[in-house]
Order: C-alpha cells, then sequence, then structure tokens
C-alpha cells in the first residue's frame, strides 16, 4: 500500500501538470511576489510595502494590488490610523520617558479607547514609537516601492465604490481589476492576501 | 584573519528592517563588479536577512560578524 502510495506521487512530481513545471516559462526569470492589500490601517499597512520594497531590493518583480480599505494607501497623503479597538493585542506603551515608563503596558478600558480623538492619539503614538525604533513610515516604504519598481495597482470597482479619481492618487500606480491582478499573478512565485 | 577591504561603506546603524537591505541594494549598484562594500547595522536581524538578500540576489556575504552591539557585513558584488 506504501509503495503505490509513493509511485503515485513520484508520478505526480513528474507529470507535466506540476506546479513546477507550469510555472514561467524562462527559469532565468526574476523571481515575482504579487500582494493584495486590503487593509488601510497603519499597522497592515505595512507588510505589504515592506514586503515588495524588500522584494525590489532583492531584484524581484513585486506587484500590490489596493483594494476596498487598502485602495487610500495609495493617496497622496496617505492618513492610515491605528485603532486598539477590538485589538487587545496592541500593546499600549508610551514612546517616551525612562525605560522603566516607556516599558509599562497601560490597562486602558476599552469605554476609553471608544472616546473621540483616541484614535488620533493611538496613531501619534504609535507613529512615534516607529520613529524612536527607526522604522521607515508608510510614505518612505511606498516610495522605496516606486523606487524599486515595484507595480502599485489600485482596484478600479473600489474607486467606483467609494468615490475615488486617478488624480487622487500617487502618479506612479496605474489601475486595473481582478483580471489585472490575477494574470500577473498567475506567474507570481510568492502571492498573499493582506 | 585575513583582512578585507571596502570599496564603500554604508551605515545603517538605528536603521529596522527592511531599510538596511533597501539600502544595501542601492549601494551596491554603485560598485563596480568585484569591489566590496562594508555595511554596518544594528538591527537583530539583519546578519539573517543579509544572508537571504546575498542568496536571492547572487552577490557574495564574504563575512558577516558581530562587532560590540553592531553587525558588519562585507559584500562583493557579483552581477
Amino acid at each position: 500500500m506504501e509503495d503505490w502510495r509513493l509511485v503515485i506521487q513520484s508520478l505526480i512530481s513528474k507529470s507535466p501538470i506540476s506546479k513546477q513545471t507550469m510555472s514561467k516559462s524562462d527559469p532565468n526569470a526574476p523571481k515575482r511576489l504579487a500582494l493584495i492589500a486590503s487593509k488601510g490601517t497603519l499597522d497592515w499597512a505595512y507588510p505589504p510595502f515592506i514586503l515588495a520594497s524588500t522584494a525590489g531590493a532583492m531584484g524581484w518583480e513585486a506587484a500590490i494590488f489596493f483594494t476596498f480599505y487598502g485602495l487610500p494607501l495609495l493617496l497622496k497623503e496617505p492618513h492610515a490610523e491605528v485603532t486598539p479597538l477590538g485589538n487587545p493585542a496592541m500593546p499600549m506603551k508610551m514612546p517616551f520617558g525612562p525605560a522603566s515608563f516607556q516599558n509599562i503596558n497601560w490597562p486602558i478600558p476599552t469605554a476609553v479607547m471608544a472616546l473621540p480623538g483616541f484614535n488620533a492619539l493611538a496613531t501619534t503614538l504609535m507613529k512615534q514609537t516607529f520613529r524612536n525604533k527607526g522604522v521607515a513610515s508608510i510614505p518612505e516604504l511606498r516610495a522605496m516601492c516606486v523606487e524599486t519598481g515595484v507595480r502599485l495597482i489600485g482596484c478600479q470597482m473600489t474607486m467606483d465604490v467609494f468615490g475615488f479619481k486617478k488624480e487622487d492618487f500617487i502618479p506612479e500606480c496605474e489601475i486595473g481589476g481582478a483580471a489585472t491582478f490575477l494574470s500577473y499573478a498567475a506567474d507570481a512565485d510568492v502571492q498573499l492576501f493582506i | 584573519m585575513t583582512t578585507l577591504q571596502e570599496d564603500k561603506l554604508l551605515d545603517c546603524s538605528g536603521l529596522l528592517c527592511p531599510i538596511p537591505v533597501i539600502k544595501t541594494s542601492k549601494a551596491i549598484k554603485e560598485l563596480q563588479i568585484g569591489q566590496v562594500l562594508k555595511m554596518i547595522a544594528t538591527d537583530p536581524g539583519a546578519p539573517a536577512d543579509m544572508e537571504a538578500w546575498a542568496r536571492q540576489t547572487g552577490n557574495e556575504l564574504l563575512d558577516s560578524h558581530k562587532d560590540g552591539e553592531k553587525f558588519v557585513f562585507y559584500l562583493r558584488r557579483l552581477k
């Protein structure tokens, strides 16, 4: 029984329809990364820009498809915010003062988090923490993506739904739909939905 | 111990992922093939990342060591 499985497995791995042989026709082509950025909060904005700019720096081709709440990340002045609401894992620490003070994880009640202005406060503190630690800002990472040739694709349908215009976005981006992304992702070595 | 001589120095102290990788890839393109870049970083993730970057880009990581609080890398441009 075991033997049969092995035979079948080896047949599958050698068959012409296995993924190995179905991928890009040119074996020397650079690796390709295809990302979907579907969330527009500050914390969720980081992963696609970090991965794509790094891919660009490693000589890979990369594209990010910005859809739904990810689309505003292409605005000329992106205003991604962060909220601890509904996110109990988010550390609530202060980015200033002595180390013993900075290490305190403040137990903020959820009702306080819902007060007006709390998102703005949390965002300011988070951005300050990033700056203190030497993490690039979202506009900086986005500029690095542009510099390393990452394709930034805005979702046409989301634009229509939320009323964005092409002129609202940075000029380096392009506009496309699901077919645009899929035709790019079909030949990608890494595809992630973020 | 052999002494490596760099043609260019890049200091990424105080910068976190992915900036050291991106700055390194930019800096090495300014070198001739065969020349050596010395990169200094404080990001504890840098040793693993620089090894991966070198493997992916086909450049050579000649040396990677820790010098006090700093991580030091010597990279030769091969491509």
